[in-house]
């Protein structure tokens, strides 16, 4: 009943919204927001609930990257209603529809344990995040939502495939369990035919590597990141390629669960695909003149990582489980800091914006703290996920990725550094800048919001709570790995 | 699996290869639209017993791949006013010799995969080829429908593939008819906003030469 409700409470609501005038709507949005947030909660409270046969089910992985998303939703659902009191983009009828829309889709995928049903919520996710992306009429923003989803449906179209190979890879009745079903998968994996199992997990790679944005089926992250509004991109960023994440995990399970043959077949690219999007990105980070494209890369370095951890086994697991939470966490709050910076200035090109401490101060301070917790530092919590996944690099006997890790990670940080300390250090030309106040971009929760973000990432460095670390660990030895 | 429905998998194929080899748009619909045909008569061929699901869903595909889409596609062309393909990256012949090289590759990756349903032989074989053929014209040509009708032959191709288990794992061929929403937001995109990919493609090409 909690599973069913969690998607179908902000399917409702985002239809309801449609119809409603405007400040009602609004209240529906974040009134539905904050209830989903409490429904994930109680999933906490009483972990392991089931629906339709075992089609949707709690587990740890899922649980954790819907809390993410729920967090996340909350957070940005917050901040939207301060953005479209500013710029109404296209209208917020459609938009906030969109937003609860894509709220369904992503707990879809979190609770979804059938891989026909996870396959579902990916495709939704696509559909309605797309007109989130639009929202000048402009050939640009265009061109950013045509690219976005050509790219993304044909990686769709590639992971369905992947999930027909894997019920193909499933022998009929009592010796394979309940076709496509994530546990009976698991249970009977010994009975998975390899090679079918094989060709599932590289078409489903390709398909969710593509709407992860790893390297070099990332050509979509830029454009879309930067002609995205800044939240929308944040909610792409932290909440989408969390869930694309998870159904390459949910792969990663069954080939895990299938043997050491079929898992030393899948971890190879895994780390390969990781390795060359820390690359990409620290290669095209360099010199980067757009603050949103920018992110952009750093999107796809995270990803990188977060493969490159599935990839090594034994603690990087735990160490991606981490990482999933912190990128979601970071990611979110750079791209609302952005926002706010590109609201006060018009634009997000790095070259035009200075002097952010003079003209919004919050929102300026706001970008070096996310600066600092999205490259990694102490005591932010990526420091301790980024450390977790060089030591499991190690561990696993690769110690030359974990030196060009460090390599790549030291040249991600100083081309984003020079960049974002630039924008809000160097002095503003006095001429065209009227004061702060009178624009009054650094206020309520276009500010409140991010500080929430930077808050619950500096904690997440500092305090792992019980329950979090138990439900890490959990997803961590499903995948096959360990705590450390 | 019947000879009958064999005759039906080697008239796929063929659906393929007239879609590569012409150049006017028309042609190209009229194809796709019996390649639709083609593969809603399909289910009722293979399998053993004709059940209520099996014909509702050769009614639904039949009505969506052959009917819809490409009256939708034609609607397409009506608005936008496009006629011919120009120039596609590839020309036309070595677009037809790619395709029969991905039958080959097809035909000799399909005996590296062997179902245990064992319903078809050929039906492996034929999705993947459909599935090549279809990324082939996506990357190919230039015009924003020819390009649909690429993405429609790629689904049609999961579709044939999804049949060797839509016996098995219940509601697996409807879900391959959800990717036909694309399609549809695709036609709605090129009417609404005129899209045409010529023109897309080189103010992409200044996008990128403005960031990297």
């Amino acid at each position: 009943m909690l599973l069913l409700a969690l998607i179908l409470l902000p399917v409702v609501a985002g239809a309801v919204a449609y119809v409603l005038p405007v400040t009602a709507r609004r209240t529906l949005l974040m009134a539905t927001a904050v209830v989903h947030l409490a429904l994930t909660l109680l999933l906490w409270i009483a972990p392991g609930a089931t629906a339709f046969n075992g089609w949707l089910a709690d587990d740890a992985l899922g649980r954790l990257v819907l809390t993410l998303v729920s967090v996340l939703f909350v957070l940005i659902a917050q901040y939207a209603l301060g953005y479209l009191r500013d710029t109404d983009p296209r209208g917020g009828r459609a938009f906030t529809s969109c937003m609860l829309g894509f709220l369904a889709a992503t707990s879809l995928v979190s609770v979804s344990h059938h891989f026909a049903l996870l396959w579902i919520g990916m495709e939704s996710t696509t559909l309605t995040v797309a007109p989130l992306i639009f929202n000048r009429d402009d050939r640009r923003s265009l061109e950013a939502v045509w690219k976005y989803l050509v790219l993304s449906s044909v990686a769709i179209a590639f992971a369905l495939l992947g999930v027909f190979f894997l019920a193909a890879a499933q022998p009929t009745g009592a010796a394979g369990g309940r076709p496509l079903v994530l546990e009976d998968m698991v249970a009977h994996a010994a009975a998975l035919d390899p090679v079918w199992l094989r060709a599932a997990f590289v078409f489903m790679l390709i398909g969710f590597g593509t709407k992860m944005g790893l390297a070099p089926l990332h050509a979509w992250k830029p454009d879309t990141y930067g002609e995205a509004p800044s939240m929308v991109s944040g909610l792409m960023a932290g909440a989408l390629t969390s869930c694309a994440f998870l159904g390459l995990a949910r792969v990663l399970t069954v080939c895990v669960a299938a043997g050491p043959g079929v898992a030393a077949f899948a971890r190879p690219p895994l780390i390969a695909f990781g390795m060359l999007s820390l690359a990409v990105a620290a290669a095209f980070m360099i010199g980067q003149s757009d603050v949103k494209r920018m992110l952009a890369y750093s999107s796809v370095e995270h990803m990188g990582l977060l493969a490159l951890a599935l990839g090594l086994g034994g603690i990087g697991t735990y160490g991606a489980m981490l990482h999933v939470l912190n990128n979601g966490l970071a990611k979110a709050l750079l791209f609302l800091a952005v926002g706010n910076v590109a609201l006060e200035m018009g634009t997000s090109e790095a070259s035009r914006i200075r002097g952010l401490l003079q003209r919004v101060p919050a929102s300026g301070a706001l970008l070096v703290i996310g600066l600092f917790a999205v490259t990694g530092s102490p005591p932010f919590g990526m420091f301790v996920s980024e450390f977790t996944i060089i030591s499991a690099a190690i561990r696993e006997h690769h110690a030359w990725l974990a030196a060009a890790l460090v390599v790549l990670l030291a040249i991600i940080f100083v081309a984003i550094a020079t960049m974002i300390l630039e924008v809000v250090y160097a002095p503003a030309p006095s001429v065209e800048s009227p004061p702060a106040t009178a624009r009054g971009r650094d206020r309520g929760w276009l500010v409140t919001a991010p500080a929430m973000l930077a808050v619950l990432v500096l904690a997440l460095g500092l305090w792992i709570p019980r329950p979090l670390a138990d439900a890490l660990s959990a997803a961590a030895t499903a995948l096959g790995g360990q705590a450390p | 699996m019947t000879s009958f429905a064999e005759l039906v998998l080697f008239l796929i194929v063929a659906t393929d290869f007239a879609v590569l080899a012409t150049s006017r748009l028309s042609a190209c619909i009229r194809a796709i639209a019996a390649q639709g045909l083609l593969l809603g008569v399909l289910p009722l061929l293979i399998h053993r017993e004709l059940s209520l699901h099996a014909v509702a869903l050769a009614v639904g595909t039949v009505a969506i791949k052959a009917a819809v889409l490409p009256w939708f596609l034609r609607w397409a062309i009506r608005e936008a006013s496009v006629r011919r393909e120009v120039e596609p990256l590839i020309g036309y012949m070595a677009s037809m010799l790619l395709g029969a090289a991905g039958l080959a590759i097809a035909f000799a990756v399909a005996t590296v995969l062997p179902l245990r349903s064992g319903e078809t032989e050929l039906l492996v074989p034929v999705a993947l080829v459909t599935v090549m053929i279809g990324l082939l014209v996506l990357t190919s040509r230039s015009k924003a429908i020819t390009q649909v009708v690429g993405y429609l032959m790629l689904e049609n191709g999961i579709y044939l593939f999804g049949l060797t288990q839509s016996e098995r794992v219940p509601f697996l061929a409807e879900v391959g008819v959800l990717l036909d929403l694309f399609v549809a937001v695709f036609i709605m995109g090129i009417v609404v906003f005129h899209i045409n990919r010529e023109f897309d493609s080189i103010s992409a090409a200044n996008l990128t030469e403005l960031h990297e």
